[in-house]
Order: C-alpha cells, then structure tokens, then sequence
C-alpha cells in the first residue's frame, strides 16, 4: 500500500546506561499500524517493563494507535513518558475511559438445558393461543362482511387471487408433468415384469389425483405464495403500514389476512386441479413411449379405474390445504418484529410450518377417507 | 500542498431525462465542515452518495484523497473506502447484530482479531459519542433514534476515518437530542481533525457546524463559502432560504449552540 508521502510509523530502543528509551516516530495510524500490526506488537511484547517512552516524533496518532499504547503500558502512563501537547487529548480519552467492561454473559449450567425446553413449550402455547385468535378474529369478520355486503375487499381477492392462482401455473405445469413422467416410468417398468401393464392406470390415478396432486401442489404453494405472503405483511409491520392502515380506522384481518385466506382457499382447488392434470398428461405420455398404451386407452381407463369421488377428495385437500398455508402465512407475518432479523426467520418458520401441517393434515385426511373412493 | 480529501470535477448527474446536477466543480479543502444545502429534489443527497461510490456520476469524476474514486486495484480502492465513514440518514445498523458487533464488524473485516483489543475499542469508541457499555449489548431494535445516530456514527468512526460524511445528521431528533448530536459532533470534529461533508434542512445544525455551506440550486452549485459570505450573496433561493423570519431565528439559535 502506498503511504501517500505519510511517514510510516516506527519503533526505536535507546539503550543508555541501565535504562532504555522507546522512540517512537511517524503516522501511528490504523491505516499504517494495521499491515505492520503482527510484527509492531512482537516489537512491543519483547521490550522490558523498565522503558522511558519517548513520542515526541509522532506525527499522527488515532485512537488505536493509542489503544494499542495504553494496552501495553497496562492502562496508565509510564513513568518518563515525553509527550508531545497535541497528543494529550486522546491519552486523556482513554484516561477518562478507564477499565471499563462489558457485562459478562452467564455461564452455561446444566438447567438452562431445562429452562429452554420450558420456554420452547411456552412459546408452542403461545403460537397456538395466537393462531386460535387469528381464526376467532377472521370468524367474527367474516360476520361483520356477512352482514354489511359493501365492505367485502373484493379488489384484494382478486388481486390476490390473480397471484396465488394465475401466477403459479407454470411452475406447477412443470413440475406436475415431471414428477408424472417419473412416476409413470418407474412403475412401468416394474409392471412390465409382471406383464400388469394396463395397472399402470390406476396407479398413477389413485396416485396423483387423490395423494400426490393436492400435496405437491400444496408444497409448491407452500415455498411460493406462503413465503411471499408472510414476507409482505411482515414487511409492511416493519414499515409501519399496517399501523397506518389501522389509524385510518380499517381491520389489518379484513383488508390484509381475509383476501389472502379467501384467494388461496378459492384458487388451491383450481391449481390442484391444473397441477393433477399435468402430472397425468405427463404420465400418459411416459406411459405410451415405455409401455405402449394410446392415450385413448388411457382416458377411458382412468374413469372406470379411479371413481370421481376421488378427485372430489383430492380438491377438499387442496381448498383446506390453501387455508391452512394462508392462515398459518399471516399468523407468522403479524409475528414480525421490527428487524430484519426477526423477517427472515418468520419467513423460514412460515414455509416450514406450512408443509409440515399440510403434511400432518394429508394423514388426518387418508385415516378420515379410508373407507370413500377405494375398490375393494 | 495535500490533495483535497473530495474533489467534484465537472460532476453532471440525471435521472431518466432529467438533469439533477450539470457540471458540478467543488473542492473541500482538509479540516473542513462543509455542508451541503439545497431545496427538496436538488440532489443533495444523491451528491452525498456519488462521493461515497454507491452512484456514478453521468458525467465528470470523483476524486477522493487526490485519487480517483474507482481508480487503481481492487486493494487501493478498498483502502480509499476505508479512509471515509458515513452515517447514514436511518442509521442504517445491522439489526441482525448487537450494538457491540455493529461497532466491532467494521475493525473485525479490517483484521483486528484480538478479542481484549476489540473490546476497547468498541468501548472506547462507544465512549465517544457518550454511551456506556450498558448499551453494547442491545440490539438496534431496542434504542431510541438518538440512540441510533450515536451508534452509527461509533460504527462510521471505528476505522479512524479522514473523512466523515453525514446524511441529515440531526433529522428526526428532538431539539434538545439535535443539540446534543451537534455538540457531538462538533467536540469530535475538534479532537480528531476530521473533514466533514454534511447534507441538512436544518438551519440550526448548519449554522453551528459548518464553516463553509455549499448551496445546490438549478442543478449546480450557486455559492460555496463561509456562511457569512453565502448570507450576502443576492439570489432569490438564498433569500428565501437564510433570510425568512424562521430561518433567522433557527441561524441564531445555531451560532449561540456553536
């Protein structure tokens, strides 16, 4: 690094006599200090305690060069110190400042470990205690819409509906189509073993159109608008916002959560219904190129194979699916303290939470529905 | 004859269509306070920013410490950056980190990892904009906004800036916390011969800081000198600026604070 015509700072013993004296000279500078710091503070290390310091060549002389001083010299002057007048000011900056400290942090012991697992035990309580309120909260407003029909935020929904609906075509086109053109092919060529090729119809139907269908679309929903939702309204907590929505005398849950859980409620069973259909086109096609099955046979197979009161069960799935990723979106979004800190990780507990009641929900459903929609 | 700590060479800026600055040329000498006024929409801050590196200037270059700004490698460049700090207008803290790391992270990305070393120097550092070590280990979200300013500007001074640049320093403070972040900053300008570059509404602030004012108007700089010669200047911005019923009277209470 270039000085720029500065004097680098240096660091001279004067042995005379019994006694030795530090001269010290140049820019004692972070900017020149920090490259020669290693070297510098073995320098000081290796000199004894009895040294006269002598600073009168100092040019320039920061805060941390002091620092790195004050340091050594144990936080006081040594005795036969020269100082020049201009450099009085920050030795008596760190004088004044003393041997301050920083509270010490408490020692681990043994029942933190025990307290933690409490408060985590609480804070699942009060999550629950607020998701509750959050449903009582949208039930009593859904009965204040019911009964004066201007207020609804119809805007909203369809904004929002638009968003969560419209907008996730593609990516669940893809990758409903992807995971049928797998799964078709994998089970092709297991059942080509056992020449059952024609079954191949009824797994991917059950398959797809009452489990895999409303749960991958939920995941994906899950990752896209859930995020995206609980983003925003954490957000606009942290911008004040919704304080501001708030003063001018309108409900955060009727202009903000209600749109969001009405759109997602509405359009979950339509992109189940989209993403189903594309992971069957795509297990059709597989089917054909491996197995050889037109698609003729394949659509008139698939009604006689799969009764429609499966896909009745698989667009329930999706609408409760939407509510419950909507819900639990919001809930982590007016969670959200002013920082980003506390954004980020309600985002994450938002999409985590999210697939993982989808999930646990998918199991309530196929114990509640054994009986519906299955041969025998 | 040292270089100027910021030169403007014929710095023009736009917008889209619009032309915020044309052909600005100004020189901060070493050991100044100047600060930057303007009406709404002059591009003050936008100036403030280019001197920083965050915009490029359309036309016309920056010069920092007699070097220009994107000039030379990767190393000189990040050693010019560190010879400046800014605060910012919101503070602009790291919120995920406690005060003591916000102070520490600039001396920790220089190389200091002696822990004992670190530790003053966050103090010390604390200890001159007036806070204690009680608040170190707050989190920004729990300081009021004085609070803030005072640990953004720890943050700005932990690398011994040359250079301090200031973005509204005193908005949204109270009068009596606006006086004090101005005493603030006017003691550390005094012990660490700082040069100061400020961008201010207020009168008060201008008035007890600055020792030359730059006043931006029409996209160029309309006059730039002590506060007493801009005051005699005959245009009408300035007029309206310094001479209205309001801005006398805030102008009093500034030189009386400085």
């Amino acid at each position: 690094m270039a000085s720029g015509g500065r004097p680098l700072p240096t660091l001279q013993v004067e042995a005379t006599g019994a006694a030795a004296t530090v001269r010290l000279a140049g820019d004692w500078t972070l900017r020149f200090l920090g490259p020669r710091l290693d070297e510098l503070q073995g320098r000081l290390r290796a000199l004894g305690g009895e040294a006269g310091w002598d600073l009168s060549g100092v040019s320039r002389l920061d805060s941390f060069g002091a620092m790195l001083l004050w340091r050594h010299w144990g936080r006081r002057r040594p005795v036969g110190l020269v100082l020049p007048a201009e450099l009085e000011g920050v030795f008596g900056r760190l004088a004044e400042l003393g041997d301050t400290r920083l509270e010490a942090r408490a020692p681990y012991r043994f029942f933190d470990g025990t307290a933690q697992v409490g408060r985590a035990v609480f804070g699942f309580g009060r999550h629950l205690l607020q998701f509750v309120a959050l449903v009582g909260q949208l039930c009593l407003d859904l009965a204040y819409l019911l009964r004066y029909r201007g207020h609804w935020p119809l805007l909203e929904i369809s904004a929002n509906f638009y968003k969560v609906g419209v907008q996730a075509m593609p990516v669940t086109a893809l990758v409903g189509f992807l995971i049928g053109v797998v799964l078709s092919y994998l089970s092709a060529l297991q059942l080509q073993l056992f020449g059952a090729d024609v079954f191949i119809v009824n797994i991917l139907g059950f398959g797809i159109i009452r489990e895999l269908g409303p749960v991958l679309v939920a995941v994906l929903v899950a990752g896209r608008s859930g995020s995206a939702m609980t983003a925003q309204i954490g957000v606009m907590r942290v911008t004040e916002e919704i304080d501001a929505l708030t003063t001018m005398g309108i409900s955060r849950y009727v202009r903000l959560v209600l749109p969001k859980v009405v759109a997602l409620t509405l359009a979950m069973p339509l992109v189940t219904l989209w993403g189903s259909s594309m992971a069957l086109f795509g297990g059709m096609v597989a089917a054909n190129l491996q197995l050889g099955l037109s698609f003729d046979f394949f659509l008139n197979a698939l009604p006689r194979a799969v009764p429609a009161v499966n896909l009745l069960i698989g667009l329930s799935k999706g609408a409760v699916f939407g509510l419950l990723i909507a819900l639990v979106a919001c809930h982590f979004g007016l969670r959200v303290r002013p920082n980003t800190e506390s954004l980020s990780a309600n985002t994450t507990a938002s999409v985590v939470s999210s697939i993982t009641v989808v999930i646990l929900v998918d199991a309530v459903f196929a114990i509640a529905t054994r009986s519906i929609g299955l041969p025998r | 004859m040292p270089a100027y700590p910021v030169e403007l060479c014929g710095v023009s800026t736009r917008f889209g269509h619009a032309w915020v600055h044309r052909n600005i040329d100004l020189a901060v000498p070493a050991g100044e306070v100047v600060a930057l006024v303007g009406g709404s929409g002059t591009g003050k801050t936008t100036l403030l920013r280019q001197v920083v590196g965050l915009l490029q200037p359309a036309e016309g270059e920056v010069r920092l410490f007699g070097e220009p700004l994107a000039g030379g490698s990767r190393a000189d460049q990040l050693a010019r950056r560190r010879r400046l700090g800014m605060l910012f207008q919101q503070g602009a803290l790291f919120s995920a980190l406690n005060v003591f790391a916000n102070v520490a992270f600039p001396l920790r990305e220089f190389g200091i990892r002696d822990e004992g070393m670190l530790r003053d120097l966050v103090l010390l550092k604390l200890a001159m904009v007036e806070l204690g070590p009680e608040v170190a280990l707050r989190m920004p979200a729990e300081l009021s906004g004085g609070m803030v300013k005072r640990v953004a500007l720890a943050r700005a001074l932990a690398l011994e800036p040359e250079l301090l640049l200031l973005d509204e320093p005193t908005a949204g403070l109270d009068p009596d916390r606006s006086a004090g972040f101005v005493r603030l900053i006017r003691a550390l300008h005094k012990a660490l011969g700082l040069t100061v570059i400020l961008v201010t509404h207020d009168l008060d602030t201008l008035a007890a800081l600055a020792t030359r004012v730059a006043v931006l108007s029409e996209g160029r700089i309309l006059a730039f000198g002590p506060l007493d010669e801009i005051m005699r200047v005959p245009d009408p911005f300035i007029e309206r600026f310094f001479h209205g019923e309001r801005s006398q009277a805030a102008l009093a209470r500034g030189r009386e604070l400085g």
